[in-house]
């Protein structure tokens, strides 16, 4: 592996449920450290393609290679050098955060001394310290989101993905958070794949990859796609490119 | 930890400690599921046995070598359908989990999906055995032992055997059901049936003297052998048959419930997650 070598590889990646594609050739790359964002609306094959690459399922067609490791072909060495925050709460809402903190290290083969004393940096880290003994079901949506983010850290990988993670937050705590992630990639080389349906979550310098019914639309820099598409903003290329109106948040 | 090689046998065992540790802490937490747990075979014992203790005879068949009470016969079957009950809710715990999202948090584990899936069932197994021991100290209590002190320790091996039948059973159910809602249906068509057509409540010679056809579905019941097995172990003697039959169950619920959550070809990609 070099420094060359992509976090996150899709190469010709294809799936369908029955009749209906749900990802169709598609092709992309998250680059070590850096933050890219899968913009798609509700439907567009982003929950499918982060299924395949958390590997769920098999793909049908094409690759996914974690720092090179294929996935579905050498499922544990890809997956150790993974980090997921899903779009759904998956804390165990009836364990301490301290208990789903050491549940997910045993998953990664990390003993209970070293889980708590990596617990209770990565809570420090989230600014929920004093709260490790609490019930996960005692947390706002917002404390819940830094948690699972936390949680999938406690691993060290080198590669984060998160569905849609500021979905149903209140403004303060998506902006919270969308700055955090971006404060992991910036101090820790971190790279990032962050779906999203909402562009005011776009910088101009974020990779971009816009995916539509299951097909990619447009990658690059976000500045360089608005560009391309003769747009003033990201949000008016993604209409263009979508014919949809410009998604902003409620 | 090594990032570039496999794991090692001591983080194999982490993983299955947490597993089971996760599974423990969920049941501390849900009393009222290991209070119902320990209830319901109580009422059975205590109400339905007494009742029928005159209805129902019971000639000496083996293990016993007496004539015995009828609270006596049904309690292997009871000790049995405890791990049914306990088999049932793992596996509705796991279509709780995959409606919440908690199973994709484990699937995602770098660990083999085989072993992931194995360590969830041997917590289920843990927890349903130490059903029964509670249910057996009950018991205790009201002179349903058996013939020696020994018969506790035999009958371990026979519970573990059962309850990873029932387990991979729940297990392979809970991958084909799609939502929780239609979990009644398992109670409706798998809980009750296995349980009323198996040796539970009366013996298969009974049943055989009102329906042959009825003999031969209890005869091949998967839950006739678990309560042999336990039946006979508690007497300290192997039912060889009724091992074998459920050795061989569990094996064919286990590969079908591993096959249903393989990410090549199992259920979850059907519907798409």
């Amino acid at each position: 592996m070099t420094d060359a070598t992509p976090a996150l590889l899709v190469e010709g990646l294809s799936h369908s449920y029955g009749a209906r594609m749900a990802l169709d050739a598609v092709s992309f790359r998250v680059a070590q450290g850096s933050f890219t964002v899968l913009l798609g609306l509700n439907g567009a094959g982003k929950s499918t393609l982060f299924s395949l690459a958390t590997r769920l399922y098999a793909a049908r067609e094409g690759k996914i290679e974690i720092f090179g490791f294929d996935v579905m072909r050498e499922p544990g060495e890809a997956l150790r050098r993974l980090g997921v925050v899903f779009q759904a709460r998956t804390l165990d809402l009836e364990l301490s955060l301290m208990q789903n903190l050491v549940y997910h290290a045993a998953l990664h083969g990390i003993g209970p001394f070293e889980a708590r004393r990596l617990g209770v940096e990565a809570l420090a880290r989230a600014g929920l310290a004093e709260r490790a003994n609490d019930k996960a079901r005692a947390l706002s949506g917002g404390q819940m989101r830094r948690v699972e983010i936390a949680r999938a850290l406690l691993h060290e990988p080198r590669l984060l993905l998160l569905d849609e993670p500021t979905v149903g937050l209140d403004i303060k705590a998506r902006a919270d958070i969308l700055s955090d992630v971006r404060a992991l990639v910036r101090e820790q080389g971190l790279g990032v794949l962050w779906t999203t349906h909402l562009i005011d979550e776009i910088e101009p310098d974020d990779s971009v990859v816009i995916l539509h019914h299951g097909k990619i639309l447009a990658a690059g820099r976000a500045a360089e796609i608005a560009a391309a598409n003769g747009a003033g903003s990201i949000g008016d290329a993604f209409a263009r490119l979508t014919g949809a109106r410009e998604e902003t948040p409620a | 930890m090594n990032a570039s090689t496999g794991f090692t046998l001591r983080q194999y065992a982490i993983c299955l400690l947490g597993v089971m540790g996760r599974e423990g802490l969920r049941f501390l937490h849900q009393r009222e599921r290991f209070v119902s747990a320990l209830v319901r075979p109580l009422v059975w014992l205590f109400i339905f046995a007494a009742g029928f203790r005159q209805v129902l005879g019971i000639s000496i068949i083996p293990p016993y070598e007496t004539y015995v009470l009828y609270e006596v016969y049904i309690t292997p079957g009871l000790m049995a359908m405890i791990q049914l009950f306990n088999g049932m809710q793992s596996s509705l715990s796991m279509v709780y989990d995959r409606e919440t999202g908690n199973m994709r948090t484990l699937l995602v584990s770098p660990f083999p999906r085989w072993f992931l899936l194995g360590a969830k069932l041997f917590a289920g197994v843990a927890v349903s055995v130490l059903q029964v021991y509670a249910y057996l100290l009950i018991a205790w209590f009201w002179e349903i032992e058996p013939p020696t002190k020994w018969g506790y320790l035999t009958v371990l091996p026979a519970l573990a055997l059962a309850g990873l039948m029932l387990g991979a059973l729940g297990m392979l159910l809970s991958s084909l059901i799609k939502q929780l809602e239609n979990f009644a249906g398992v109670m409706n068509f798998v809980i009750f049936p296995m349980f009323f057509a198996s040796s539970a409540l009366y013996p298969l010679w009974r049943v055989k003297e009102s329906s042959p056809w009825l003999y031969f579905v209890c005869a091949v019941n998967p839950f006739t052998h678990a309560v042999e097995l336990i039946r006979f172990a508690f007497h300290q003697r192997v039912a060889w048959s009724s091992f074998a039959a459920v050795a061989v169950y569990t094996s064919v619920f286990l590969v079908a419930a591993i096959l249903a959550y393989d990410p090549a070809r199992g259920m979850l990609m059907r519907r798409g997650g």
